[in-house]
């Protein structure tokens, strides 16, 4: 099945200033700040319909803050963020329809701890887009099947490795057919072994054309799957290019420091 | 591993470990209903008679009073002393390696820690004589006050028992497998390397327990020990057992109890947080 | 039911001395009754009360007007930190003098009994502490689950009654079975206004009847049993809710 969808098939509301080959994401000088510590100073970027785009760097630059800026968890201060041409900070916005279309995963996973693996991936369509319950299930039996993890749709997250719940996070944010997918660390808390389960899902994800931003540790990976990789430090973007050019011609001292300390 | 995503902190559930939000600003609501009470008093009685007002009663009973409240002290203090004592050697004799002495021990815990309080009295007031024979043939009276404090000892000893049960078992086995191997016994293990470690877990529990202790003492009352309930009592009554009276007398006794035992709801608070970080 | 124990209790009366008068004496055998239904009564209404009162006063406390959230923490430290015995004696006489009484044809009776007095004072009671319990389970919803029902679109209300709520519950069964099994041990002290519940009931027989260690038992089993019971059946509720692969 493929997971794919586009955005006209569910009648989403056609933005009059964007058509599908304009950029999907665009940034434009986004500056955040928790208190008085300025975590992002001024970012821009674009990432176009069916693009995998890596967010490398160190700890601490703002990679985390940047991607749930483009969910509307965090709110910026400066500047502006459009997803398919919806400004995200605008006050007026409304935030659900922001969210339809972006899914984000995260570091801890963040399932419910109380509803199965199957009731994770079917609540947010149910209760949300108020789909009929039937049809929902057949979805989340597919994309369960999809992340490799059939025969345990009624586990409880408890009971499964973080290599699991990170598959079934991962469903369950699929569940809502978003155009754009964030990946903030997924696989930063996980064993080693389980690592590989997790990327493979994200990488036949990115294969079967999905928008795809990806904050990750994992260098062989972001060259691999990457159209794009950008270098982030102390909330600035300092280098970026395609990864061929990126891993192996690096200018700036800064990201040749890192790529010789991870790589 | 999986732990991760959903950690529940179980430090944050420990018994009496719920106020957070402590603070001597909390008294002033109960002493402002308290005067408040009193300016209602002081309206109800009617003008021009000569009656006392509730506050000018108050004043002239506040001794008599505030003697009976320090009864209900004394009373919380050897009760807490008796029942630290008895409760750790309960404790102990639950964790005994002897089948004999641990159930007995087991079933007295258990009976005074599932007994309300009153039930407790009760029995004590009613099944213990009120004069006892010493060995030496000497004949000791046991006043009520005394019975009660003995009655108000026993829950708190239960519950210490199973404090001191708790924490002996929370300390890992590995602890008691080192201390096997270099050649401690059993008692010497106890003595020097568990129950040094169980004390300063146990002191902010022992501490609650002591303000339930206190907040108990009260029921003394009702089988006649003269302290502040049955002494506010007696006054209201002297004074002619006038209804609006009844108000700021009760007012003022649990304005009393809670200057009291909030200082040491704090103080407990203060010590649990303090601990919570040092483990 | 009576008629089955009667000759048994009444034979080792005369035989031993053991006078359990409740199960051989019809009069005292009524009147025991009566005593297990109101203790029954009274602990069930007043853990329906003060669970009322937590689930309200945890809301509250989660207000965003610092008045309300102001005098539910004075009234939690008011009635955590005084003798609940003289708070039942200040609902009764001192509140209790001054509501109004009803005309019952040529006497008047207080508009509220003993026995609804001793359910608002005891619910009270109990509810100040599972105001703080309901509150400590809330915020310990971690908040990034509550950030992933965000995400998810899911609605302040879905996320709440969905996310937070029944993992909150959870959180807060074992504080909370502690305390209604101790509000329903401090139920006994309905004893100091007259309400004939078990424990007042059971005095009265032993000093018609002179029998004190009898009835001591009878009122100590009854407690423990009673006791047991209700932690059984939250003990239960417990496992039965508990979240798989996590705790023990």
């Amino acid at each position: 099945m493929p997971l794919q969808t586009n955005s006209n098939a569910r009648g989403a509301n056609p933005q009059p200033n964007w058509a599908p080959d304009m950029p999907i994401i665009s940034l434009r000088d986004v500056h955040k700040s928790f208190g008085a510590v300025e975590v992002l100073k001024g970012i821009s970027f674009d990432v176009r319909k069916g693009e995998v785009v890596c967010i490398i760097g160190p700890s601490g630059s703002g990679k985390s803050t940047l991607i749930r800026c483009i969910n509307g968890l965090n709110n910026i201060q400066k500047g502006s963020i459009k997803v398919e041409g919806q400004e995200v900070n605008d006050p007026k916005l409304d935030l659900l329809s922001l969210r339809k279309k972006v899914g984000i995963v995260f570091q801890q996973y963040n399932l419910f701890p109380h509803k199965t693996a199957l009731q994770n991936v079917m609540m947010a369509p149910v209760l949300v887009l108020r789909e009929p319950k039937r049809e929902v299930e057949e979805r989340a039996r597919a994309l369960i099947a999809k992340v490799r993890l059939q025969g345990k749709e009624d586990a409880y997250p408890g009971e499964l490795s973080g290599g699991q719940q990170q598959r079934v996070a991962i469903a369950r944010s699929l569940a809502m057919r978003p155009d754009i997918m964030l990946f903030d660390e997924v696989t930063a808390a996980l064993d080693p072994e389980t690592v590989k389960e997790v990327l493979l899902t994200i990488r036949e994800l990115a294969a079967e054309g999905m928008t795809c931003i990806l904050v990750t540790h994992e260098m062989g990976f972001a060259r691999e799957v990457a159209d794009h990789v950008y270098f982030t430090d102390r909330g600035v973007i300092v280098e970026h290019g395609p990864p061929d050019q990126f891993f192996t011609k690096a200018n700036d001292p800064r990201t040749r420091q890192f790529l010789s300390q991870v790589l | 591993m999986s732990g991760m995503a959903f950690r529940i902190e179980a430090r944050r559930f420990g018994g009496g470990s719920f106020c957070s939000h402590v603070h001597w600003r909390h008294g002033l609501w109960l002493g402002l209903a308290f005067f408040g009470s009193l300016v209602f008093a002081y309206a109800q009685s009617e003008p021009g008679q000569q009656v006392p007002s509730a506050i000018s009663t108050l004043i002239l009973w506040l001794p008599f009073i505030l003697k009976g409240f320090g009864l209900n002290l004394l009373m919380s203090f050897i009760a807490m002393a008796a029942a630290t004592v008895l409760g750790i050697g309960l404790g102990l004799l639950q964790i005994s390696k002897l089948p004999l002495l641990r159930w007995p021990a087991w079933f007295v815990t258990h009976l005074f820690r599932n007994s309300p309080w009153l039930v407790i009295l009760f029995m004590v007031m009613f099944l213990v004589p009120f004069e006892m024979y010493l060995p030496g043939g000497e004949r000791v009276m046991l006043p009520d006050w005394i019975k009660a404090t003995f009655a108000f000892s026993l829950p708190v000893m239960a519950n210490i028992s199973e404090i001191l049960r708790g924490a002996i078992n929370s300390i890992p086995k590995g602890q008691w497998e080192s201390a096997e191997s270099l050649a401690f016994t059993r008692g010497q293990t106890l003595r020097w390397i568990i129950l040094p470690q169980c004390v300063r877990r146990a002191i902010p529990p022992w501490m609650n327990w002591y303000a339930l202790l206190a907040l108990a003492t009260p029921m003394a009352s009702i089988l006649g020990v003269r302290e502040a309930v049955s002494n506010t009592q007696a006054a209201m009554e002297a004074s002619g057992a006038r209804p609006e009276f009844l108000i700021p007398f009760y007012l003022f006794l649990l304005c009393l109890f809670f200057a009291y035992i909030y200082p040491i709801a704090i103080w407990t608070r203060k010590l649990e947080r303090k601990y919570a970080v040092a483990n | 039911m009576f008629q089955l124990i009667a000759p048994f209790f009444q034979d080792l009366y005369n035989r031993t001395g053991l006078n359990f008068i409740v199960f051989y004496d019809s009069y005292e055998y009524e009147r025991f009754l009566s005593g297990i239904s109101i203790s029954l009564q009274l602990i069930l209404w007043s853990i329906v009360l003060s669970l009322v009162i937590g689930i309200l006063g945890a809301w509250a406390q989660s207000a965003r007007s610092p008045v309300l959230r102001g005098l539910m923490d004075a009234y939690i430290q008011a009635f955590r930190n005084t003798p609940p015995m003289i708070q039942l004696l200040f609902f009764y006489f001192a509140l209790g003098t001054f509501t109004p009484q009803v005309d019952m044809g040529g006497y008047y009776q207080p508009l509220i009994s003993s026995f609804m007095w001793a359910i608002i004072s005891l619910g009270i009671f109990g509810g100040a502490f599972n105001v703080e319990i309901f509150r400590a389970g809330l915020e310990a919803v971690p908040e990034s689950t509550k950030e992933a029902a965000e995400s998810l679109c899911m609605t302040k209300w879905q996320t709440y009654m969905h996310v937070t709520l029944p993992l909150a519950f959870r959180i807060s069964l074992p504080a909370l079975t502690n305390n209604l099994v101790s509000l329903a041990k401090t139920t006994s002290l309905a004893y100091v206004i007259s309400v004939p519940e078990m424990t007042y009931t059971l005095n009265q027989v032993w000093s018609d009847n002179v029998n004190v260690p009898e009835m001591m038992l009878i009122l100590f089993l009854f407690y423990v049993l009673v006791v047991s019971l209700l932690a059984a059946g939250l003990h239960f509720l417990e496992r039965r809710l508990a979240l798989p692969g996590y705790g023990q």
